[in-house]
């Protein structure tokens, strides 16, 4: 029962539904306006747009404390202005890499996935585009070639995961094994100098004064942006980790998405694997090693929800360039590996932390304010 | 089998400034005085008062995002009130998380169940409280009483081992139940418990409810149901845009004009929308051939035509959502056809559904529907954003007019769509689950309890909507609870019972009782087979 209308609006808004726009009742706005109000001065910092952005600026926050502590510790560099400019530039070269890796895993965790395998697809790719064979066909042949691995062994993830209902961690872990192993065998386990002029000058070689590398680096950063942002894989990406069902019943493909995922992934280790390769002159079996790890730390410190759903490119490339300070931190303090690992692990937890409650409160406290003050 | 409850008419405690209903005995158990509690953005509650008898069935009533989850979780320490006080049983109290206000006394049913899928009935049922010796939990001991309570709750055949996943919704309804009713809860708050119900299902909630008032423990009752609310309740207080703009009314006699005008503001008179005075005669839209799924539904023959509305009646169980999701192509038919105006759609493949026209809101809002983390619009286009791109682009101004004008005929409150769909009350999600349809050139509708939770005010309006779409020539097939809502709504009537269609006619040749006995016949325990 409980059939109820008002019998003054309620026809008029039913007939008025298949028209372009009905007309807007001006009392029910100036409710919603009344309502709107309420949120006060601060509403930006609630808003929906706010939330992203809010969690980069406590990213940002952090980096500044990095580079604090950075000049407290060695005022002595950090008084030549031509040092920090080029400090600021070895971070993002050494950035560079990981963070190509990070935008593609960033799209695999955002819809709902894992994938393990990122730094061995770059070994592979590295290992497969400095044959004798490839190098034979020029940088053109070598970069093809990279890619083309990267994207086989991603649509290789996406379909067991995909069609063959494997649990993404499971088929992932198993292609990491697989493939630093068909790398190994490719390579035998030597290294494989790259003669290539080309490629090795994307590492060594500077436009406007800024590495080729970090070039590289920005223009996967904006495509990956928009594509998240802007396009319907980004919003399918979004709904397929948020809620497969709901994305499955509103029409959306979610298995050839799911497949699509893992390919960008595989295609990001590939140009990761050139740049890799360029940087050493060379390729090996154990090159991007734990590449993985680093990768899904960066996009979770950013704010990437690991159960999928949720995410910024921002944020992960943050995350990245904060581990690239902190390594860099310790570089020019002359500390060990080991400490500086221990540290990052801190820093996860501690960046994850911030986020979660300090800014829970902090947003409580301030509405707490603001009822006060009003 | 109403009115059993004890009409005492001491009333032991000082008058009340409303009008006092002399109907309720117990002592004040809970009395919460201008609580306020805001979230960012918005004054969910901004003064109320409230005032529960033990004994006594305490109803709540209010609009859609008028506040009344929010103030129970205020009750179940989900949420602290900004200000306000809140006294339980004489003392003034604040419930710093939910465990506190459990081992007070308070037992909540959420509005949105909050059950753990991945484990067992009797664990869900104790959750947090587990049966304990030396550490550890007695499996026996558990599952015993989880027996005893789901046989108090007339669901002795739910096994306490079985996995709440595998449970429809109904189930887990009882299950969050059981899970009250395994404190020794003193008050027992129940956020629309009958949302996911069928008819009968409502009658067995209504006799534990009895029970545990004789008990003297004390219930609130949240319902957008009127007529729920004069059978079962005993005090009505009523929220409008988080205040209290009535309390203490005697639920049976207050008549419903002054109810519904003090939950809306406005007067209001009940109605359907007309129905076209000619029986649509479109064409066929969509024709089901004997379609059949194990277990859940058999040999079923249907067919829709162009601007028909086709209701489906039956109890929760009776295979129609099962039927409605494998039309959709959701779950694979083991035999039959389904044609969508004339053409085979591919079995098992939703994407063919919906390029064929097809559009489902799906039973379950929050797990089958909504992605609660983004914005309303976002949700509202879901199956659309496709269509506003170019080129791979999306047009996020294009989709926010589009969900603006959705939550505009839909009385959606906020109507702000840039707001995530996890802040709206659950009323308002489920216009946005049905919103999402009203977008694009959806050719035939399918949906699954559309009103569950919806309030008396918007549920006309949604009629209206619906109406309105059949008018234009969208066919529409209709899955409810309330067999009113089918009678009313639709032009023609299946009923199913037990996986299979039972009876075809036009909606005017059906009244409620016959549909009742047709839905229920053979259903009851203690009669013969049929
Ligand atoms: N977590 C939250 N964040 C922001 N706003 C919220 C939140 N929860 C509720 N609200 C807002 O508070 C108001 C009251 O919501 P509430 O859920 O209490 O309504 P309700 O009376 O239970 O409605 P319904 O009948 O639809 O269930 C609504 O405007 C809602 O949008
Ligand atoms: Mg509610």
């Amino acid at each position: 029962m409980s059939d109820v209308k008002d019998t003054s609006t309620a026809a008029e808004r039913g007939a008025a539904l298949p028209a372009q726009s009905p007309p807007v009742d001006p009392a029910e706005t100036a409710a919603a306006g009344e309502k709107a109000a309420a949120g006060g001065r601060l509403s930006w910092w609630h808003g929906d747009a706010g939330e992203g952005a809010r969690r980069n600026l406590a990213l940002i926050g952090v980096l500044v404390a990095l580079i604090v502590i950075g000049a407290l510790t060695r005022s002595d560099l950090y008084s030549n202005p031509d040092w920090v400019w080029d400090n600021v530039l070895s971070i993002l070269k050494l950035a560079s890499v990981v963070g190509v890796v990070t935008v593609g895993m960033t799209f695999v965790i955002i819809g709902g996935g894992i994938d393990l395998s990122v730094g061995a697809i770059v070994a592979l790719a590295g290992v497969w585009c400095t044959t004798v064979a490839t190098q034979s066909y020029g940088a053109g042949g070598m970069i093809f070639s990279a890619l083309t691995v990267g994207l086989a062994v991603g649509l290789v993830n996406g379909l067991l995961i995909s069609y063959g209902r494997l649990v993404p961690f499971i088929a992932t872990l198993a292609m990491l094994v697989a493939a630093r192993g068909l790398a190994a065998e490719i390579s035998d386990k030597q290294t494989q100098v790259s003669d290539n002029n080309f490629i090795n000058g994307l590492a060594s070689n500077s436009l406007l004064g800024v590495p080729l590398l970090v070039y590289i680096l920005a223009a996967v950063v904006a495509a990956g942006w928009v594509l998240l942002n802007r396009t319907t894989f980004g919003r399918r990406t979004v709904a397929v980790g948020g809620n497969p069902e709901a994305a499955r019943l509103a029409g959306i493909n979610v298995k050839r998405h799911t497949l699509l995922l893992y390919a960008l992934s595989g295609l990001c280790c590939g140009i990761a694997a050139i740049m890799l390769t360029a940087q050493a002159n060379s390729a090996q079996a154990a090159m991007a090693n734990l590449y993985e790890l680093d990768a899904i730390a960066a996009a979770i410190i950013g704010g990437t929800l690991l159960s999928g759903g949720r995410g910024t490119i921002i944020g992960s490339l943050l995350g990245v360039v904060i581990f690239a300070t902190i390594t860099n931190l310790f570089a020019i303090n002359g500390l060990s590996t080991e400490a500086q690992n221990m540290v990052k692990g801190g820093i996860i937890v501690a960046a994850v932390l911030v986020q979660q409650v300090q800014f829970r409160s902090l947003t409580q406290f301030l509405n707490r304010n603001r009822l006060t003050t009003t | 089998m109403s009115d059993e409850q004890p009409e005492e008419t001491v009333v032991t405690d000082a008058p009340l400034v409303e009008a006092p209903a002399d109907t309720v005995a117990g002592e004040v158990v809970l009395r919460l005085t201008d609580v306020v509690k805001t979230f960012p953005g918005v004054r969910a509650l901004d003064g109320v008062r409230l005032e529960v008898r033990a004994g006594e069935v305490h109803c709540l009533l209010g609009q859609n995002g008028a506040g009344k989850s929010t103030l129970i979780k205020v009750l179940a320490g989900v949420h602290r009130p900004d200000s306000g006080t809140v006294e339980w049983r004489g003392e003034p109290v604040t419930f710093a998380n939910p465990q506190a206000a459990m081992r007070a006394g308070i037992a909540t049913i959420y509005q949105e169940l909050d059950l753990v899928e991945d484990l067992s009935v009797g664990e869900n049922a104790f959750l947090g409280h587990e049966p304990r010796r030396l550490g550890f939990v007695r499996r026996g001991h558990m599952a015993r009483r989880t027996r005893q309570i789901l046989g108090r709750l007339g669901h002795a055949e739910i096994p306490p081992n079985r996995m709440v996943r595998s449970l429809p919704a109904a189930g887990k309804q009882v299950v969050s139940m059981a899970r009250a009713l395994s404190h020794e809860a003193r008050l027992i708050i129940m956020d629309e418990p009958s949302a996911v119900l069928a008819h009968d299902e409502v009658g067995n909630l209504f006799r534990i409810i009895r029970e545990l008032t004789a008990q003297g423990i004390a219930v609130i009752y949240i319902s957008h149901r009127l007529e729920e609310i004069r059978e079962i309740g005993d005090r009505v207080t009523v929220l409008k845009d988080g205040r209290t703009t009535a309390a203490n009314l005697p639920a049976r006699d207050t008549p419903t004009r002054e109810l519904v005008s003090k939950m809306t503001g406005r007067t209001i008179e009940y109605v359907f929308p007309d129905r076209p005075a000619e029986p649509p005669a479109g064409d066929e839209l969509l024709r089901v051939d004997g379609l059949t799924r194990a277990g859940e539904f058999a040999d079923v023959s249907l067919s829709v035509r162009a601007g028909e509305i086709v209701g489906i009646a039956g109890l929760v169980g009776s295979g129609r959502s099962e039927l409605l999701e494998t039309i959709y192509g959701a779950r694979r038919a083991d035999a039959g056809t389904v044609r969508v105006a004339g053409r085979a759609l591919r079995p098992g493949s939703v994407g063919s559904a919906v390029r064929a026209g097809l559009g489902m809101a799906p039973e379950e809002r929050k797990s089958q529907a909504l992605l609660l983390g983004e914005p309303i619009y976002r949700n509202v286009t879901l199956a659309t954003f496709g269509r506003y791109s170019r080129a791979g682009f999306t047009d996020a101004a294009k989709e926010r007019a589009e969900a603006d004008r959705i939550a505009e005929s839909l009385d959606l409150r906020p109507r702000d769509v840039r707001r995530p769909v996890r802040t709206l009350s659950g009323g308002n999600q489920q216009k946005v689950v049905v919103g999402r349809w009203l977008l694009g050139d959806t050719k035939l509708l399918l949906l699954d309890e559309p009103t569950r939770g919806v309030d008396v005010g918007a549920r006309a309006e949604l009629y209206q909507v619906i109406r309105a779409l059949a008018a234009r020539g969208v066919g529409v097939l209709l899955v409810s609870s309330e067999v009113p809502e089918v009678l009313g709504l639709a032009d023609r009537v299946l009923v199913m019972r037990e996986g299979r269609v039972v009876r075809e006619a036009p909606a005017t040749e059906l009244d409620e009782n016959t549909v009742l006995d047709l839905v229920m016949a053979g259903s009851l325990m203690e009669g013969a087979p049929a």
